[in-house]
């Protein structure tokens, strides 16, 4: 991977702040000493293992389970039915639906969770899974999203009273009205049918649990691959009926999440309730097709676009409408009032007259899901939208897509700018970033290239895309999950020694927390980062929070572990104060120390502070001792980074092979805490793009099989296909952020698809193609270049 | 994690012992060469044997040999070996080709030739190399051993001529002056199986291919070798008008499927082009051409 950032200076490597540093996570997991849950052994634990429905949709007829218990290792099998009279057949799932933990009247997806065995290793569980005998009839299953709301389909949810079709929700943004008046007067007008398909993060770790009761106390001890500790201790509280100070959910190192790893999944619930009932220690840990098969997907959305323009380029409005697959059960995590996410931001980085979307979202024999893969609440899909089909009409107009995007952009005196969809855009200035990654890209030569190339029947495609996310979830007055508030609590200890340890509600997944967030609090008290001690994941070791997704890290508890210091630092400031017998006033913040103004020789460390306000003898009146603090941060408004995306490709014209020859990536993430973190996490967003646009798709046959059962089926990029990355960037601070920084962690992977995808589709020009839907395969593109292009879904 | 169903384990240390325990453990065993197929298929439970009999202590089976008129190669050899090996490379490019492209390289460390011959995966490339190359396969049981064609040894998708009792110990690859060959691979990212894979093999006389021979990987039940193409070359000229003949001939004979890897169109389509660009590329080598 290459980067056009210059490489770090010595004085740079230990920044005491912001700057490039090497993450202090990084030793024990490059050594192989991170402890994960699978990690976990305690003794007597036993093992779990979920039976799984082998069709999509059928009537339980009975279960026979008396040979799986007779198994000498097993010690429990546990059918929905023996959960129901508990009461725990069923639990709510993060959008206010209910989704089954076991099945106890039918199936409604395949590899629904049907029975669980407890034995005493793992291999017994799983041999024991082949004894239960399952009596299944067969009820016709609804696979196409298209005939989901047809009057003769079958009902999939008939578990809600008086459920007679497969509708969820209708949901509407924007002026219908004014954005058809424009539509009806446009010069130009534009539609495309614009499918995202269902695709899953797949993280590395996939989902487990180790769930413990004490009998005596009732305490429950959940080691959980959970990305959102806090929130779910408290689900947990709502779901079993525990009180929830006797419930510690710990999130050890997770192996990346990716949005995965929001919901509470089935299996975690079945662990606790073998736990509780059986007295011991209880493992429960996906295998790999587990995972791809039944946990948290992303997207699938079915989108018609269109766009209204007037015939020399200025975008008048946007209209699409939206048919929206959640599968089973609505297992959407997005904040409550938002049930398509932030999808409402489909209007992009440009300044509409009017827009409006419409959406219908429908049950099918599906895995439950739909906000997940990095997705920042369906941005992905909203950006995925406008990128497409700007470039749709950039090919009716005959026009430059770089051009026709710099011709629309908001204008930096616009910010903070409220789009037609109610969004207020807290900065941006994208011009420069546009031009910047022009220049790194060489536009003008690539064109060039690209004319001679097409003269000789070369395929070669330059695709851009232009993204502005919406991130940092969110104001208490707009947000919430599951009625829990999206403000982030944090802690912050300043040890004797002048020594820190920050607690965060937040917990990271591979993003750097251990890193980013000691250097948050080294820049705003002078303590270097490798005295700062990062506390997460530990619901009974971090104050509240709802958790590390939708790139809320850095927008939320970013803030708030600046603003935690800076309490510790006005505590500091005033002990100063008596130390060095000045008024408070006449001090001054020098990093790490407080002078007197005036007379720089009289100062005094952080440190000689820290050991003053634990030490002996008195402080100034009204101080109490200690140097510490606590605060719970509630952000006025969601932070808006943005970024400009070039893609080049190159296609064999013979065999429709597609080589991403170059990307190049500006982003704009506000203030940059450590840019080497941010390079990374473009990085792996942008292999992320190239993956969905060309290569991962999960796919169902006609019965409602899953064909995405393991990553031989499921691809996922390569260094192979990945090209070196050109990153780049710039510096647009968030003005209600106390340091100004942006959320990045889902930049490249909500802006990269467009990117690729629209230079293949420009690659494939000279064939009259003006789009095609991802996944790009070889196949896909062979019969887009024939004119065959068909919908994935 | 994935977890096999149980099975008992044996280690054979020679070729006499792996063939007595396979002999004596019957049709529920299975030999376990480098495992990059069989313990997948185990783990998924798709495969279920109730023995596996080790093998990789065969070092017997471990070789590349030049005889006066053959390459010998022991079942046992590895993928990397294959991809390494400067006498291959020189007599028979059409192996370099094939594995840089197999799998990634940890698969290719341990997978071997044996096993992937035995396996018999219709996207297999090893076995479309072999067929292409006209190669012979060394059978061994209790009673002495016979050698079969790579056409009699293909019977059908995951089926050989390999017997119950019996082992394939070695691949034997005639060596004919003049010649040359090439493998082209589609895939949709590195690793995975073949969208569509084609093998050429030709050996000229002057200005003439005295013979010529293709295979195909993932288009079918038996298409590593195409028989029509070799009538096609046989005597004839190269020309661009010839490799598309003869990439006609190969889409002509296969039957691919619609999947996730391409529809039967698309298949069919590549089984010509890239049947033209192994067979121009051999043709390429064999005149001392390829820079």
């Amino acid at each position: 991977m290459t980067t056009t950032e210059p490489a770090p200076t010595e004085a740079e490597e230990r920044p005491v702040g912001f700057g490039r540093l090497l993450r202090k996570e990084d030793p024990r997991l490059i050594r192989g000493m991170g402890k994960f849950v699978d990690d976990i052994q305690m003794p007597g634990m036993l093992h779990l293992a979920i039976l799984r429905s082998p069709m999509a949709h059928a009537k339980i007829v009975s279960i026979d389970k008396s040979a799986a218990e007779a198994h000498p290792k097993v010690v429990a099998v546990i059918t929905g039915e023996d959960l129901a009279e508990q009461g725990l057949a069923w639990m709510p799932t993060l959008s206010n639906d209910v989704q089954a933990v076991l099945a106890t009247d039918k199936v409604r997806f395949q590899h629904q969770e049907v029975a669980f065995v407890v034995a005493e290793d793992r291999y017994s569980a799983r041999d024991a899974l082949e004894l239960i005998e399952v009596d299944y009839e067969w009820i016709d299953p609804v696979v196409d999203v298209r005939s989901a709301m047809d009057a003769d389909t079958p009902v999939i949810r008939d578990d809600l009273e008086g459920k007679t079709d497969n509708h969820i929700f209708d949901w509407e943004t924007g002026d219908e009205a004014a954005t058809n008046a424009i539509f009806e007067s446009a010069d130009v007008v534009v539609s495309e049918e614009i499918i995202y398909p269902r695709v899953h993060p797949a993280p590395m770790e996939t989902c487990g649990c180790v769930a413990d009761v004490e009998r005596v106390s009732g305490q429950l001890t959940l080691w959980s691959t959970t990305q959102a500790p806090h929130a779910h201790r408290t689900v947990y509280a709502l779901v079993a009926g525990l009180p929830e100070h006797k419930i510690r959910v710990i999130a050890p190192d997770i192996g990346g999440g990716f949005g995965n790893k929001v919901p509470i999944y089935p299996g975690y619930v079945c662990a606790i309730v073998a736990s509780l009932v059986i007295g011991k220690p209880v493992k429960w840990m996906e295998d790999r097709t587990e995972n791809l098969v039944s946990t948290g997907f992303a997207r699938d959305y079915v989108m018609q676009g269109e766009i209204a323009a007037t015939k020399d380029g200025k975008i008048l409005a946007v209209r699409t409408n939206v048919l929206a697959d959640h599968g089973a059960f609505n297992g959407v995590a997005a904040p409550t009032k938002y049930p398509a996410g932030f999808f409402g931001v489909f209007t992009g980085s440009y300044d509409l007259e009017a827009a409006y979307c419409k959406m219908q979202a429908v049950y099918t024999n599906k895995a439950p899901g739909g906000v997940a893969y990095a997705c920042s609440f369906r941005i992905t899909e909203a950006v995925y939208l406008i990128e497409r089909i700007v470039d749709c009409l950039a090919y009716e107009l005959e026009m430059d897509p770089a051009e026709l995007r710099l011709k629309n952009f908001i204008q930096p005196d616009q910010f903070p700018y409220e789009s037609k969809t109610g969004w207020v855009y807290d900065s941006g200035d994208y011009e420069p970033a546009m031009r910047l990654a022009m220049e790194m890209a060489g536009y003008d030569e690539l064109r060039r290239e690209q004319a001679e190339k097409r003269e000789k029947g070369e395929l070669m495609g330059i695709g851009i895309s232009f993204f502005t996310e919406a991130v940092g979830a969110g104001p208490r007055k707009d947000m919430d999950i599951l009625g829990l508030g999206m403000a982030d609590g944090c802690e912050l200890r300043i040890h004797p020694t002048g020594k820190a340890v920050v607690r965060l509600s937040v917990k990271t997944q591979g993003q750097g927390h251990e890193t980013t967030f000691a250097q948050i609090v080294a820049e705003e008290i002078g303590i270097p980062p490798e005295d700062i001690e990062v506390i997460h994941g530990d619901t009974d070791n971090t104050p509240f929070g709802l958790g590390t997704y939708g790139s809320r890290s850095t927008p939320v508890s970013g803030a708030a572990a600046a603003l935690v210091t800076r309490k510790v630092r006005d505590k500091a400031q005033i002990i100063a104060s008596g130390m060095l017998e000045v008024s408070v006033a006449d001090l001054e913040w020098v990093k790490g120390s407080f002078h007197v103004k005036g007379d720089p020789s009289k100062s005094v460390t952080i440190q000689d502070i820290a050991m003053k306000a634990h030490g002996a003898g008195d402080l100034p009146e009204g101080i109490e001792g200690g140097l510490e603090a606590q605060i719970c941060y509630n952000p006025e408004n969601l932070t808006y980074p943005f970024g400009a995306y070039i893609c080049v490709v190159d296609i064999d014209p013979g065999t429709a092979v597609v080589k991403v020859r170059r990307f190049i990536a500006v982003d704009d993430c506000g203030t940059q805490i450590n840019p080497m973190i941010i390079e990374g996490q473009v990085h792996g967003g942008l292999a992320d793009g190239v993956g969905m646009a060309m290569m991962e798709m999960i796919a169902f046959d006609e019965d409602g099989n899953c064909l995405g059962g393991s990553l031989m089926d499921y691809l996922i990029p390569t260094a192979l296909e990945t090209p070196d990355w050109e990153t780049g960037h710039t510096v647009t601070p968030s003005p209600h952020h106390p340091i100004g920084a942006k959320g990045i962690g889902e930049s490249a992977t909500v802006g990269s698809p467009p990117a690729v995808v629209n230079a293949i589709v420009d690659a494939l020009k000279p064939y009259g193609i003006r789009h095609a839907d991802m996944p790009l395969t070889p196949s896909r593109v062979w019969e887009t270049m024939r004119g065959n292009h068909t919908p994935p879904i | 994690m994935q977890v096999p169903a149980p099975f008992e384990y044996e280690r054979a240390t020679s070729v006499e012992q792996a063939i007595a325990l396979r002999e004596r453990l019957g049709e529920e065993a299975r030999f376990i060469a480098g495992g990059h197929s069989l313990l997948p298929m185990m783990k998924l439970r798709l495969a279920n044997p109730e023995y596996l009999i080790d093998i990789n202590d065969c070092t017997e089976l471990f070789y590349i040999t030049e005889d006066a008129d053959q390459i010998r190669i022991g079942a046992m050899t590895r993928h990397r070996e294959l991809l390494d090996s400067a006498l291959l490379a020189q007599h028979f490019p059409i192996f370099r080709d094939a594995e840089k492209v197999i799998a990634d390289p940890v698969v290719r460390n341990r997978g071997t030739l044996g096993g992937s011959l035995c396996q018999a995966d219709p996207s297999e490339d090893l076995s479309a190399v072999c067929a292409t190359l006209d190669a012979s396969c060394v059978i061994k049981s209790t009673t002495g051993e016979r050698v079969v064609s790579m056409h009699d040894f293909h019977v059908g998708p995951y089926e050989t001529a390999v017997g119950d009792a019996e082992m394939l110990t070695e691949i034997r690859i005639p060596l004919k002056p003049n010649g040359s060959s090439a493998y082209e691979k589609v895939e949709r990212r590195a690793g995975d199986w073949a969208v569509v894979s084609a093998g050429a093999a030709v050996w000229m006389d002057g200005a003439t291919i005295a013979e010529g021979r293709v295979g195909l990987a993932a288009v079918g039940a038996n298409t590593t070798s195409i028989g029509p193409v070799s009538e096609i070359l046989r005597g004839a000229t190269p020309s661009e008008e010839l490799y598309q003949q003869a990439g006609e001939a190969a889409a002509a004979n296969c039957s691919p499927q619609t999947d996730q890897r391409g529809t039967a169109e698309y298949k069919t389509h590549l089984a010509m082009e890239l049947t033209k660009r192994a067979l121009r590329r051999s043709v390429t080598r064999a005149n001392g051409q390829e820079a």
